[in-house]
């Protein structure tokens, strides 16, 4: 039997894109930018601060990082906790050392549970953005979007009354969003998230609720996907991050500034074996002129006051 | 069903017509970036998902969408810089999407070849009047919309029937006679073009897309670091080059701008193919000027050679 006739209909076959979330726009159409003190890359350090419960239910999938064994999955749950109790504080060493500005994604719950990790973050003065409930809290096509606005808000009033911050910045669980994510978010108040990957620099997202600003953190250069997906050796996320660093940077002579973002776990980077590859990393970059350290916050308000200028 | 598509013969590597390129040249080099257009929600085929996750599946569709608003411009900048002519495998409504980018290609003299409509819409379940209709969309967009006559097939997302290769020749003769619809990149076969025995007894030839140096495969499936993707293009090149001493042979690197053109894998890539150009002896050409050189200098050669070792494999000791 043939297919259904709807296969070779297509009525989204016209000019932009098959959806109005945003614009079609090229990058290399736009406006350059110039960041402060007329820096050519901005280097966005964003810290995954999550927590991945033993009793997943992993709805609608099995979140990356998750849980893998039968229950109680000790092994995976005990070596994400290492991060959060060990790894973390050899990233804030590193941090300091080079002189970097992080931002730092907390699940809620993680937030909840180690007052005494939020709080040193508190103080460091550092971006925090919301990541969610916790790691099996998953935003995702088909769920109710009741469900959904209880989770966004829930995940955003705690945070917001833990860290003491307006919390402006968030990035769903494993990345993922249902329909009505954009929506939620902007109607909570959040300013720009981190989900969607199509670009190298900001853009303009449109929701029901005004508008959000997309802002771009690389998947395909985090330390997880790096080398937890792609099983690449440290050495090689090293050599991708310097060479990313070096093409943007020559990039940017031209075309205007850029983002250098890289999403990192301490469950990862955060081990004694890798650890000195994340410093190695961090004393390359910030060692290259032209490099402004700064928080997602403070690159989105420097994209949009040169985009509300034109 | 077949247990052999039925479209070439066994045909030994060893002993065949040596192929001649223009120039001398030992090998033919061609680049295929993939321009792709993938669907937020297309319909859902029952053999093949689009998308792992429920709609909308962004971590898939926006990393393509990056190739589009970053990639592209960043690969035709390398391409240029070395002298290479695009040989590009299109989802044809990507004309209708970003025109822009198709501009682009045609300002550079590139070569467009159809790579179905969308890559979320798969020939799986399709009747034979159907992928019929879906090949023929694709190849009057591109006339439509650059003026060439499209030569070249790759199925959307490498999904096949057992008459993909058929209704595209058939489809390319109704277009533009001989000048349309006369090679195919579906078949992994060889290092070299080869003849393919069509229904129509059209001249059709098969050219080298190498699967094992396209990004995708190498960096998605096969998860290779950028710079060890970058020395195995040279490495491929290499041991072509040194083979194509004694008969033409064929390299070609597809590339997805979401893949290829990322800040962190462009370099190797680079590196890659300053080293491949800065050799003398290779043609670095397109697909549709591969395959129509092959048509006419070694086609009828071809045929007879393979048609003798039947022979020998039928009346042999």
């Amino acid at each position: 039997m043939a297919l259904d006739g709807s296969h070779l209909e297509y009525p989204h076959r016209s000019y932009g894109m098959d959806h109005e979330r945003y614009d079609w726009s090229m990058l290399s159409k736009r406006k350059p930018v110039t960041w402060p003190g007329d820096s050519k890359l901005a280097l966005w350090i964003n810290v995954g601060m999550q927590f991945y419960p033993l009793n997943q239910q992993g709805k609608p999938f099995a979140v990356p990082g998750g849980m893998t064994m039968p229950y109680p999955d000790l092994r995976h749950f005990s070596l994400r906790d290492y991060g959060n109790r060990v790894g973390i504080y050899r990233f804030l060493q590193a941090f300091d050392r080079y002189g970097v500005k992080p931002t730092f994604a907390f699940n809620t719950e993680l937030a909840e549970r180690a007052p005494y990790l939020l709080q040193r973050i508190v103080e460091r003065g550092d971006e925090i953005m919301c990541h969610g409930w916790n790691m099996d809290s998953l935003h995702y096509g088909g769920q109710s979007r009741e469900e959904e606005e209880t989770l966004v808000a829930r995940s955003l009033d705690r945070l917001r009354e833990l860290a003491g911050q307006p919390i402006q910045g968030w990035i769903s669980p494993a990345r993922n969003e249902s329909e009505n994510t954009p929506d939620i978010l902007a109607a909570n108040g959040i300013e720009y998230f981190c989900d969607w990957v199509n670009d190298d620099m900001p853009y303009a997202f449109n929701t029901g609720a005004g508008q959000l600003i997309a802002m771009p953190l690389s998947n395909e250069l985090e330390d997880r996907f790096v080398i937890m997906n792609n099983l690449h050796s440290e050495q090689s996320w090293l050599e991708q991050v310097c060479d990313a660093g070096d093409f943007l940077l020559l990039e940017a002579q031209s075309a205007g500034g850029r983002i250098l973002a890289l999403n990192i776990h301490p469950w990862m980077l955060g081990q004694p074996h890798r650890i000195a590859k994340l410093e190695a990393a961090l004393e390359y970059l910030t060692s290259l002129d032209g490099v402004w350290c700064a928080s997602a916050g403070d690159i989105r308000a420097a994209w949009l006051a040169q985009q509300q200028s034109q | 069903m077949k247990a052999d598509p039925g479209f070439y013969d066994y045909w030994p590597y060893e002993g065949r017509p040596k192929i001649t390129w223009p120039g001398g040249a030992k090998l033919a080099f061609w680049v295929a970036p993939n321009i792709e257009y993938y669907e937020l929600d297309p319909p859902a085929n029952p053999q093949r998902k689009a998308w792992p996750q429920p709609h909308p599946a962004l971590p898939g569709y926006s990393i393509r969408d990056y190739g589009n608003r970053v990639g592209h411009v960043r690969q035709m900048d390398v391409l240029e810089k070395y002298g290479v002519r695009g040989s590009v495998s299109l989802s044809t409504a990507l004309c209708d999407h970003h025109p822009e980018i198709i501009e682009m290609c045609a300002e550079r003299n590139w070569e467009f070849f159809s790579h179905g409509i969308y890559n979320t819409r798969y020939t799986y379940g399709m009747s034979e009047e159907q992928e019929r209709d879906m090949i023929r969309d694709s190849m009057e967009s591109i006339n439509k919309h650059t003026g060439q006559h499209c030569a070249g097939y790759l199925a959307p997302a490498l999904s096949h029937s057992e008459k993909t290769l058929d209704l595209f020749a058939e489809a390319g003769t109704e277009l533009a006679g001989n000048d349309a619809g006369f090679y195919t990149c579906d078949l992994f076969h060889d290092d070299q073009p080869t003849p393919i025995s069509l229904r129509s007894n059209k001249q059709f030839v098969s050219i080298p897309y190498s699967l094992e140096m396209n990004d995708t495969i190498a960096y998605v499936v096969n998860k290779i670091e950028p710079r060890r993707y970058g020395q195995m293009l040279k490495d491929n090149f290499d041991r072509l080059y040194q083979e194509g001493a004694e008969s033409g042979t064929v390299m070609c690197i597809p590339t997805h701008n979401y893949q290829v053109s990322c800040p962190h894998r462009l370099k190797a890539f680079e590196e890659a193919l300053e080293y491949i150009t800065g050799h003398s002896d290779v043609w670095v050409t397109t697909g549709r000027d591969i395959a129509r050189h092959y048509i006419d200098n070694h086609y009828e050669s071809s045929v007879d050679d393979i048609a003798n070792r039947r022979e020998v494999t039928t009346d042999g000791p």
